[in-house]
């Protein structure tokens, strides 16, 4: 089967697709603060003298200082220092239910669009019904069945965007079945699981990875909604949105606390769709200029 | 046109049974039970099993569906357990309140989202437009609960202008329909604006170019008509997107609407309230789509024929 | 007295690449210009840029004057442009699935052109609609007016695109590629209207095509184009009884004839280069069977031919010595 070639993107090529990406400005500095991001959560021990969990209410409500660089919570404990740790929850929470959303999206669109027939009607028809549908509202659902806490929020996440990657991934085999290089392999004896696993599926993979890149950003806003109405990681574990939980009674009081945690889901998120944003326009260059006909 | 609309109203019936078997099967799936709320610890089983019966509870699931269903088509949404008055009371109390804020946020979504989104596009790549665009990248990304509540600290506590919560005056609608609002003219601007200029790079545009009519009438009456049709598609699809906003944002703003009325019944276990309240929603939703490709076919006279 | 529309050493860039070089043109009442040459060649640009829609497309004039009707065209502006656009200068563009507006009715698309250039009240424009939808057999005009755009087939969009052309009392039509997009039988009944409009109406008609057959049948003369430059310009029946240029001779080779041996229609090698890489000189050389040294190294000037018309090569044939 060698004959027929896969776009796969190689090693070769991701260097220069970084290079790219770094070349513009917005780019770059999406890249810089996901790095920043992902390092603090890594090393979040190493960086802070104080630890996530332990109360100290004589210091409770301290507004940013040199000892405390974001201020305390209402037990006391270090703010910047929960931000790292909460880091560690939101980012995993968020992708980890993204990759399964895919995993599962992929499999579930690529199988309707390339089976179709009453079975491709199912999937379409309970996926834009899905999809019309809120998030928010999905994920609260679900988290009334399973019960607050990260299994439930995992699962909120990974069901609610199961339709976007279905209604993606079968549109992009729909277009890449009637191309020359499938017919090709089928007329060369290819199975069905042959063509989607080694053909369908690799070539569909690069929209909706970039797809799911931008769907982990919204992914960290729905985890930090579920987490401010207290559905989220439970205490004393935080998260950015759990931080957020303890809500409007705080927010006079002691403002810092739903700023922070906020500021930080917020630039995440425009990191994310600016990193996004960049890598569309480094993998897909198109001459603009019209030529004359 | 009559025909397409009593056609398109015609097919919502299936998917609205579809919808309410959805949500009546998901609910039964919820852990919990609510009858147990109600009773005291220790509470004899007979005392258990007739409150069961009084409920419904005990009867096998289809039967229970189909008795649910029956009693929705004439309005009876049944009892609400732990609050214990008519579903539909309270249903007809919130209602109002969110489709107040949910049009209100709608509108200025639309309104502004598409004026940012045509200034955008008449302005491409130039520094309008990417202020517009970074703006709207901003305001995208936004959680809306967060962004509710610097909206309450800047202009609530800080300068005082409008109320923290409560939905008793019109000053008071302004943060929240404003806070959903954002997200909302975020994804118009940002579909206008890509409409518009896909629009004008069609063939059509050069020949109007041709027959001498000016660039601004060519912009206003041509080209932005054509932008607003998936404008108008994708916002009918996204209402319930909105609406959801609605929710969250009602529950900041200690609003009263269909949002606090379903969290409040979520974490009570109290099966008709959620159902009713996810229903009302559900429909929402449709109601929706179905607006979107009625004007969708009033705008655009090929879909019209496709379907007449 | 000058000819209606000059085009006098016209060049055009868009960004950094030149796409016309030094292009003359002339083209007068009652007569039909073909305008030939492969795609990519710079035909539509010609056109656009005559209907001065250029900044449309990110172009600009660098170089050479246009003047219509004994005016200089730069000295109009924009708006001036404008007026005479749809007015005095008819377009008629290359696809007319596309060209018509979708969502709005077929009778408003053309009134709109005698209201604004002719100042016609709305029923005097519908008036005129109707008449000038009747003069190009068009039957129940009344039908047709308040029909939308997918509701008629190609060949009669492309009449209603020729309406609207007309609408504004035209001197000139410019139609790029009028028959391209239509079926066979379509396409004779187009060009017969055309040119019908030039001999009734004295109106000028710059007519491009790739189609040698639908130059030979139409044209009075006819200037080639190659890569944004001219390689020949003659009267018809010269043209093809002795092209002079060899990519006019390789053109002509791609019309099938009648008693021709079989494999005798010749394609010509290679495809018109793009404007980065335009070759040196003459930019036919890399294609052209004939080329010699001078070919590769100096640029070929455009010179008097005995028989009337002119030409750019070395190895042109009927050139006075």
């Amino acid at each position: 089967m060698s004959v027929v070639e896969t776009k796969t993107a190689g090693k070769a090529r991701s260097l220069p697709l970084l290079r790219a990406i770094f070349r513009r400005p917005s780019g770059a500095l999406a890249a810089s603060w996901l790095i920043l991001v992902v390092l603090g959560a890594i090393f979040a021990p190493l960086l802070t003298p104080y630890a996530y969990d332990i109360q100290s209410l004589k210091e409770a409500f301290q507004p940013p200082s040199a000892s405390h660089l974001l201020g305390t919570d209402e037990f006391g404990r270090d703010l910047l220092t929960r931000m790292l740790y909460g880091a560690r929850t939101s980012l995993s929470v968020s992708s980890i239910s993204i990759l399964i959303s895919v995993a599962a999206g992929l499999t579930l669109g690529a199988a309707a669009g390339y089976f179709g027939g009453l079975f491709d009607r199912a999937v379409t028809t309970v996926a834009d019904l899905t999809w019309s549908f809120p998030e928010i509202l999905i994920a609260l659902i679900l988290v009334a069945i399973i019960g607050p806490g990260i299994a439930g929020t995992m699962a909120a996440i990974a069901v609610a965007y199961l339709a976007q990657f279905a209604r993606l991934a079968r549109a992009q085999i729909m277009t890449l079945k009637g191309e020359t290089f499938i017919e090709a392999a089928r007329s060369l004896g290819a199975g069905h699981s042959h063509i989607l696993f080694r053909h369908l599926i690799p070539n569909a993979l690069a929209p909706v990875l970039v797809s799911a890149m931008l769907a982990t950003g919204d992914a960290i806003i729905l985890e930090a909604t579920l987490g401010f109405f207290g559905l989220g990681a439970q205490p004393p574990t935080p998260s950015w949105g759990a931080m957020m939980s303890s809500g409007s009674a705080l927010l006079f009081k002691a403002p810092w606390i739903i700023i922070f945690p906020g500021l930080a889901v917020a630039i995440t998120v425009v990191a994310i769709n600016l990193f996004g944003d960049a890598l569309i326009a480094a993998l897909d260059i198109r001459d603009r200029v019209r030529k004359d006909a | 046109m009559l025909a397409y609309a009593l056609r398109r109203v015609l097919m919502l019936v299936p998917v609205f049974l579809a919808v309410s078997l959805i949500i009546f099967l998901i609910l039964h799936f919820i852990p919990g039970d609510p009858i147990d709320n109600l009773l005291k610890v220790g509470a004899p089983p007979e005392q258990r099993a007739e409150m069961m019966a009084r409920y419904g509870l005990d009867r096998p699931l289809p039967v229970q569906y189909g008795i649910w269903l029956g009693k929705l088509l004439t309005g009876d949404l049944g009892m609400a357990i732990v609050a214990r008055r008519p579903v539909a009371d309270l249903i007809a109390q919130a209602l109002p309140h969110s489709l107040l804020l949910g049009g209100l946020a709608l509108a200025f979504s639309t309104i502004v989202g598409v004026a940012l989104g045509v200034i955008a596009a008449l302005n491409k790549d130039g520094p309008i437009d990417r202020a517009i665009m970074g703006g709207v990248l901003i305001g995208s990304t936004l959680p809306s609960f967060w962004l509710g509540l610097l909206l309450i600290l800047a202009f609530s506590v800080g300068l005082g202008w409008f109320p923290v919560s409560g939905a008793r005056t019109w000053s008071s609608l302004v943060l929240p329909v404003l806070t959903i609002g954002l997200g909302g003219t975020a994804l118009v601007a940002r579909i206008t604006r890509v409409s518009m200029i896909d629009a004008a790079a069609r063939d059509f545009v050069m020949l109007l170019h041709a027959k001498g009519l000016s660039p601004l009438r060519i912009q206003l009456r041509h080209v932005l008509r054509h932008a607003l049709i998936p404008v108008v598609t994708i916002l009918a699809l996204r209402i319930g997107w909105i609406l959801g906003g609605a929710v969250t944002v009602e529950v900041v703003f200690a609003r009263p609407g269909l949002g606090t009325l379903l969290i409040k019944a979520l974490s009570q276990h109290d099966y008709p309230v959620v159902q009713a309240s996810l229903l009302m929603l559900a429909m929402a939703v449709m109601l929706g789509t179905l607006i979107g490709d009625l004007l969708q076919a009033a705008m655009d006279p090929r879909v019209r024929g496709a379907l007449a | 007295m000058t000819a209606l529309l000059t085009l006098d050493h016209v060049s055009v860039e868009i960004g950094r690449s030149q796409l016309l070089d030094d292009v003359s043109l002339s083209l007068d009442r009652g007569e039909i210009l073909g305008l030939v040459g492969e795609s990519g060649s710079g035909k539509s640009l010609t056109a656009l840029t005559i209907a001065g829609l250029l900044p449309l497309i990110g172009g600009r004039i660098s170089a050479g004057t246009l003047r219509f009707d004994g005016t200089d065209m730069a000295s109009l502006g924009a708006e001036g442009m404008r007026k005479l656009r749809g007015g005095r200068i008819g377009f008629v563009m290359q696809n007319p699935m596309t060209a018509l507006d979708p969502v709005q009715r077929i009778g408003e698309q053309i009134d709109v052109v005698s209201r604004l250039h002719l100042g016609l009240s709305a029923p005097a424009a519908r008036a005129r609609t109707l008449d000038l939808l009747r003069q190009l057999r068009i039957a129940e005009a009344e039908a047709v007016a308040e029909a939308y755009p997918h509701q008629l087939s190609g060949g009669m969009k492309q009449r209603i695109v020729i309406a609207m052309a007309l609408a504004g009392e035209p001197d000139l039509i410019i139609a790029d590629e009028p028959t391209t997009a239509l079926d066979v039988t379509v396409q004779a009944q187009i060009i017969q209207i055309l040119t019908g409009l030039v001999r009734e109406r004295g109106l000028a008609l710059l007519l491009i095509t790739h189609d040698m057959g639908v130059v030979a049948q139409a044209c009075d003369r006819v200037a080639v184009l190659y890569a944004g430059r001219m390689a020949e310009e003659r009267p018809v029946g010269a043209l093809f009884d002795a092209p002079s240029h060899p990519y006019t001779r390789a053109l002509i080779g791609c019309i099938p004839r009648e008693g021709m041996e079989p494999g005798g229609l010749k394609g010509i090698p290679g495809a018109v280069p793009s404007a980065s890489n335009f070759p040196e000189a003459c930019r036919f050389h890399p294609r052209c069977a004939l080329a010699i040294e001078p070919c590769r190294t100096e640029r070929p000037a455009l010179a008097p031919l005995s028989g009337g018309g002119q030409v750019a090569c070395h190895r042109a044939e009927g050139r006075p010595r």
